[in-house]
């Protein structure tokens, strides 16, 4: 199958001072680099995890896909286009296909509309007026089963999984063909983040979506998606198939995320690589690999010498110049 | 329409939303000086409306017998210097005074609106631009600013209109260009952005019903300061013309004829505090209830 979403060397900056301040202070860069140097494939119909901390550039990589942040160097190409370059006019159309849903489900709908206004206001943006705006509402709030009653209310009238599920059938509103869902489940309780994510799955079925799920829930990620990448400080540091990143982490960094979700049995022995520190300030990216820092095992060669991407297993690539050589205990 | 004046930002004034309208007349209700504001501009809108029809002489027919006279039953506030009946002169002044209030306050809210929400969501160098406008028209002082106007275009009712008007833009643009910069980045216009919406389509539709409550009590309360720089620019003979009656012109004619006869003073000076009292009135217990937040500075 063709690649849907071809992402190829991306670099995201945000400028951290106007261009006099820096000029008196004498800093050379006044930018800091929020992704840096990123390359995934996507092919239709997968789900792709993006997994990392908070600040690891996971959220800006969604945005600058649907150019919501301007990307500086490399290249989107969505279906063959590259989407790079486009001006907003020219972006319009690829945005029908590539929908978002984001982090907040209440904040993220518009305060002042009913549900039946915020689901219809796709269609009024994109001119097709000649729809059954009413028709099409009712079709959308039923795939995420909602009905009619909802038509009339407001965002904060709405429970966060109701705010949620309206929030997907605002996403699904132009048929697209892929849907960058940035923390799907955040501020829901576990029972309305299991509805979600069942509904999501059983709308891929249906519909044959493609999403890009962005999160820091691992077992989230784990449940829903076929690949994953682990991003820190704005790189990619692994990346493979969900199973297999999870059953053998190469990189430390992978490894000390999986060891420190909650494991429900007691009675379980596992190898624990505790961080310590903090993440670094991404004005001040560390030399060499980035994680060095906060590795147990980083070594000299780790504080000068930027690791390349090196093929682990088909489709597994990790960013480390000693990747985890001994099976972990608890390989399952 | 009060019902749609509260504002989101604010998660009291979110929490008075759910009561609804009814909730919200009855606070309305429990406010003496609020009550008292509401009687007060209703009582002043509806003279003005119905001037021709309360007056009980036109605005400018003398009654040469009755030169500065007390009041009387046919001159119920008395007469002024060329025999005109203060009454009628009062209450069709009233209809000038409100009717640059109405245009004013509207054209200035209309454009403060826009100029801010571009202001806020547009480029850096384009909020840069409008906020050292913004700023340096602020600067000037109003009425030495009218002065010079007036000098140089001649005194007329427009041309006060375009004074008031264009130092009251950027009190306007200023607080919606707060407003729209912390709700720029908020998720909701990300959303749209994301779904294709464009510039004008987010302003008008994502941002505009988010800023304009506040603003509506914004202009209740500023009625009054144009009522009363028309009244003063009157006073002072660079406002409306004579024979046009206004406030500021009676009070200025019972000043040159204090000696003979109180009451033009007091028919020019009350209608203007009672117009005064009640829009600052309203206006604060509309902005008590709806955003407690909004303090004007």
């Amino acid at each position: 199958m063709a690649e849907l979403l071809t992402v190829q060397d991306l670099v995201v900056r945000f400028r951290t001072m106007g261009l006099f301040k820096a000029l008196v202070r004498g800093v050379r860069d006044p930018f800091i680099d929020a992704v840096l140097g990123v390359s995934f494939a996507m092919k239709s119909g997968e789900t792709f995890g993006l997994v990392g901390e908070s600040g690891s550039g996971k959220t800006t990589l969604g945005r600058a896909i649907n150019g919501l942040v301007t990307a500086q160097a490399g290249s989107i190409r969505f279906d063959g286009q590259e989407v790079l370059d486009l001006g907003e006019k020219a972006l319009k159309p690829i945005r029908r296909d590539v929908a978002m849903m984001f982090q907040d489900p209440v904040a993220s709908l518009s305060p002042r509309l009913t549900v039946r206004s915020l689901l219809t206001e796709p269609f009024r943006i994109h001119g097709l007026h000649d729809r059954d705006l009413n028709g099409e509402a009712r079709r959308l709030l039923g795939l995420v089963g909602l009905n009619e009653s909802f038509f009339g209310r407001y965002p904060h009238e709405l429970s966060g999984g109701q705010a949620r599920r309206v929030g997907v059938a605002r996403a699904l509103s132009l048929s697209p063909k892929l849907i960058i869902a940035d923390e799907p489940t955040a501020g829901l309780d576990v029972s309305v983040q299991g509805e979600v994510l069942n509904l999501m799955a059983r709308l891929q079925r249906e519909l044959g979506l493609t999403y890009l799920v962005i999160t820091h829930n691992l077992p989230v990620i784990r449940h829903i998606s076929d690949r994953i990448a682990i991003m820190y400080l704005g790189r990619f540091v692994e990346t493979g198939p969900t199973g297999t990143v999870f059953r053998r982490p190469y990189h430390p960094y992978t490894k000390a995320l999986i060891a420190a979700v909650p494991e429900p049995d007691p009675d379980r022995r596992r190898e624990i690589i505790k961080l310590t520190g903090e993440v670094p300030s991404l004005a001040k990216r560390p030399k060499g690999c980035e994680f060095h820092t906060r590795c147990p095992f980083a070594q000299v060669k780790c504080r000068t010498e930027t690791p390349q991407p090196q093929q682990m297993a088909d489709g597994h690539w990790v960013r480390c110049h000693f990747p985890l050589a001994a099976p972990t205990a608890d390989a399952a | 329409m009060p019902a749609q004046l509260s504002d989101t930002l604010t998660t009291p004034a979110a929490a008075l939303r759910r009561e609804g309208f009814l909730g919200q007349a009855q606070r309305f209700s429990r406010d003496p000086l609020g009550m008292l504001g509401l009687i007060l501009v209703t009582l002043i809108i509806l003279a003005a409306i119905f001037a021709d029809i309360l007056a009980p002489y036109g605005p400018a027919a003398i009654d040469v017998k009755a030169r500065l006279a007390a009041p009387t039953f046919e001159h119920p506030l008395g007469t002024d210097q060329l025999g005109r009946d203060v009454l009628s002169r009062v209450l069709y002044g009233g209809r000038i005074a409100l009717e640059v209030a109405l245009v004013c306050i509207s054209v200035s809210l209309g454009l403060g609106l826009v100029l801010g929400m571009l202001a806020g969501y547009g480029p850096r160098w384009l909020d840069n631009a409008l906020i050292l406008i913004f700023d340096a028209v602020r600067s000037f002082p109003v009425i030495m600013f009218a002065l010079a106007v007036v000098t140089l275009v001649g005194p007329s009712l427009e041309t006060i209109e375009l004074i008031i008007i264009v130092t009251s833009i950027p009190g306007y643009a200023r607080i919606v260009r707060t407003q729209t910069l912390s709700l720029k980045n908020n998720e909701f216009i990300l959303a749209e952005r994301s779904l294709g919406a464009g510039i004008w389509r987010v302003l008008s539709v994502h941002i505009m019903p988010n800023v304009i409550g506040p603003l509506l009590i914004l202009a209740s309360m500023d009625v009054p300061v144009v009522v009363t720089i028309e009244a003063g620019l009157s006073f002072l003979g660079l406002g409306v013309r004579p024979p046009t009656p206004s406030w500021g012109s009676i009070l200025n004619d019972g000043y040159a004829f204090i000696r003979n006869t109180p009451w033009l003073v007091i028919a020019g000076g009350v209608p203007l505090i009672l117009t005064t009292l009640g829009f600052t009135f309203l206006g604060e217990a509309l902005r008590d209830i709806f955003d407690p937040k909004l303090r004007k500075g």
